[in-house]
């Protein structure tokens, strides 16, 4: 498959990520060598197979759910301690509605 | 023994952790010696080797002397870490300790909790010694893209360290720590290991709690040791190793008696040999290696076969479609807005969070958000991440085929010596295709083991690589233990100064 600016552009704004003209010309060079790598895949026949979306198939009684009791957290004033900005036990964010 | 009024740094230094323990347990040493000679040593060696990201003397000094007081009073038993201080990679979240991830983004984090793996080291009586460097989010194979500085290699300061686990491996090649942990999500913890003449050992997926661990790959993360040899490798796994309720993908399994394994008969013990791993592309000098010291396991009693990985040459493209995929979605949460990095420039909602993204991150990271956003884009789906899960599966049956017929895999850690440094900076992909011999593991789910197996003439180490079956890093120590002592590998020096 093959890559051009305007879909790299696309991709950046979906991940909230921004290029110059310059690093996105890098870019779809690397972006493109990247997946023509992909593309021997393929060659895979998986006609029948089964996907692995985790290890968790050899682990015992990993996954299990627990009961569902209130148990002890971080303080909320703790958890702020690390914000850029917090106000009032609050994270301070910019203006989400104009 | 009497104890001497002030042991040179160098003398403790060279002591391995199953020697401190000793000296630990017949009081013939303390916690607060054996701290302050790490201390003096990361101050000589450091600036040259530049393993550490952040250090906290005084806290660890504080922690050592408070340590022996207790001890000295008898209110606590000595566990296999007590009174041992430990470097932990700075992607290992450290309450109250900066935990930088090696990237601006986190350059101020400091965690309001602590990862369950460095808990269970401090519970043991274990020291925290620094935190160590690594490439940004544990994306890279150099600790050149930390996002700070990069680690040397403690044997050529011309060469990389390995990565991502770069500071760790470095930390204890250069003995300016007596052990480490480090994280392995495609062979961040065995590579390094094996560049730098080191033991790492990646466990198997669920084995070592991954509550703290900043996630990069989530279903191919973990934790593991790195040390100067496998009993001292053995003796960490120990400590960390357990069910977590924290990380609901711990596994519920007791831990094994890892350094009790060591001293198990190895005779009658089948080595498999991938045939894939020994084809084109390997250095000729590690092949060598690697096949020598497999005749050693032979003259030992073991019984040396070979084995086929059919689908290896597809785990490069499987794994940097899943872990990319894993690390796009993992990422989207540092916005910004509650706690890393956020831009001072004005703006809205979402130019805050892409201008907090475009300054934290750096240019590996944001390739590979932006390839897993791709693969798991719209109309891409099926194409890249499906079809990569579904080879997974086959990767996975490959090893349960191999595992029929050998009780531990051999071969190489990685198919070139040490890279010299800014050699694989310019191309990603170079880069990316050097991981083919460690992805495997990961994608399986099965635990990993790099030792070293011989040094160049220059000095520089030469590693190896067992594999185990689920939960079979009882055996890998085991084999490399026998290993250590059958090869009689004598450590060159390095010139590095006191």
């Amino acid at each position: 498959m093959s890559i051009t600016p305007k879909e790299v552009r696309r991709i950046a704004e979906l991940a909230h990520l921004e290029f110059s003209p310059a690093e996105l010309e890098r870019f779809v060079g690397q972006f493109q060598r990247i997946l023509d790598y992909f593309e021997q895949l393929r060659q895979v026949d998986t006609k029948g197979v089964e996907p692995t979306y985790h290890g968790l198939a050899e682990i015992p009684e990993a996954g299990a759910v627990r009961p569902d009791r209130n148990q002890p957290s971080l303080a909320p004033e703790t958890v702020l301690e690390g914000a850029p900005k917090a106000r009032k036990g609050y994270f301070r964010v910019p203006r989400v509605i104009e | 023994m009497e104890r001497e009024a002030s042991r040179p740094a160098c003398e403790i230094c060279d002591l391995s952790i199953a020697q401190l323990h000793r000296g630990i347990r017949k009081r013939q040493i303390s916690s607060v010696e054996i701290a302050e000679a790490y201390l003096r040593r990361i101050r000589s060696r450091d600036p040259k080797v530049q393993a550490f990201i952040s250090r906290s003397a005084e806290t660890l000094l504080e922690e050592a002397r408070a340590l022996d007081q207790s001890l000295a009073s008898g209110k606590r038993a000595v566990g296999l870490l007590t009174g041992i201080p430990l470097a932990v990679k700075d992607n290992i979240v450290t309450r109250g300790m900066r935990t930088t991830c090696g990237s601006r983004i986190l350059e101020h984090y400091v965690p309001p909790y602590e990862a369950t793996s460095v808990a269970r080291l401090r519970a043991d009586g274990g020291l925290i010694l620094g935190k160590t460097n690594l490439d940004e989010f544990a994306m890279g194979s150099t600790t050149e893209n930390s996002g700070f500085f990069p680690t040397r290699n403690p044997w050529d300061l011309n060469r990389v360290p390995g990565g991502s686990s770069g500071g760790s491996a470095a930390a204890v090649a250069a003995l300016e720590a007596p052990g480490a942990l480090g994280s392995d999500t495609g062979g961040s913890i065995r590579q390094p290991a094996a560049f730098c003449g080191v033991v790492g050992l990646k466990p198997t997926y669920g084995r070592v709690s991954r509550y703290g661990l900043v996630a990069f790959a989530s279903s191919l993360d973990q934790i593991g040791p790195l040390a100067r040899t496998a009993r001292d490798a053995a003796m960490i796994l120990q400590v960390v190793s357990g069910y977590d309720p924290m990380d609901s993908t711990s596994a519920r399994r007791p831990v094994d008696d890892y350094v009790a394994g060591l001293e198990g008969d190895i005779r009658g013990l089948r080595i498999g040999l991938p045939a894939e791993w020994f084809s084109s592309g390997l250095d000729p000098r590690i092949e060598a290696a690697v096949r020598a010291a497999a005749a050693k396991l032979a003259a030992a009693g073991c019984e040396v076969v070979e084995v086929d990985l059919p689908h290896t040459e597809f785990a490069i493209a499987t794994y940097y479609i899943i872990a990319l995929a894993e690390a796009s979605s993992n990422l989207a949460r540092y916005d910004g807005m509650r706690y890393g990095h956020r831009s001072r420039r004005a703006g809205s909602l979402e130019e805050t969070y892409r201008n907090s993204r475009n300054e934290g991150f750096g240019d590996e990271v944001k390739r590979r958000i932006m390839i897993g956003t791709y693969v798991l884009s719209a109309g891409y789906y099926d194409a890249y991440y499906l079809k990569a899960s579904k080879v997974r599966t086959l990767i996975k049956e490959d090893y349960f085929r191999a595992f029929e017929r050998a009780d531990v895999l051999m071969g190489p850690t990685a198919p070139s010596l040490p890279f010299r440094r800014g050699d694989k900076t310019s191309d990603p992909l170079e880069m990316y295709l050097s991981d083919v011999y460690t992805v495997t593991a990961n994608l399986a789910g099965i635990p990993g083991l790099a030792t070293t197996c011989a040094y160049t003439p220059e000095g520089v180490p030469i590693g190896l690589q067992l594999l185990g079956p689920h939960f079979g890093e009882g055996r890998l120590l085991r084999v490399a233990h026998v290993l250590e002592r059958e090869l009689g590998l004598v450590r060159p020096s390095l010139a590095l100064g006191a």
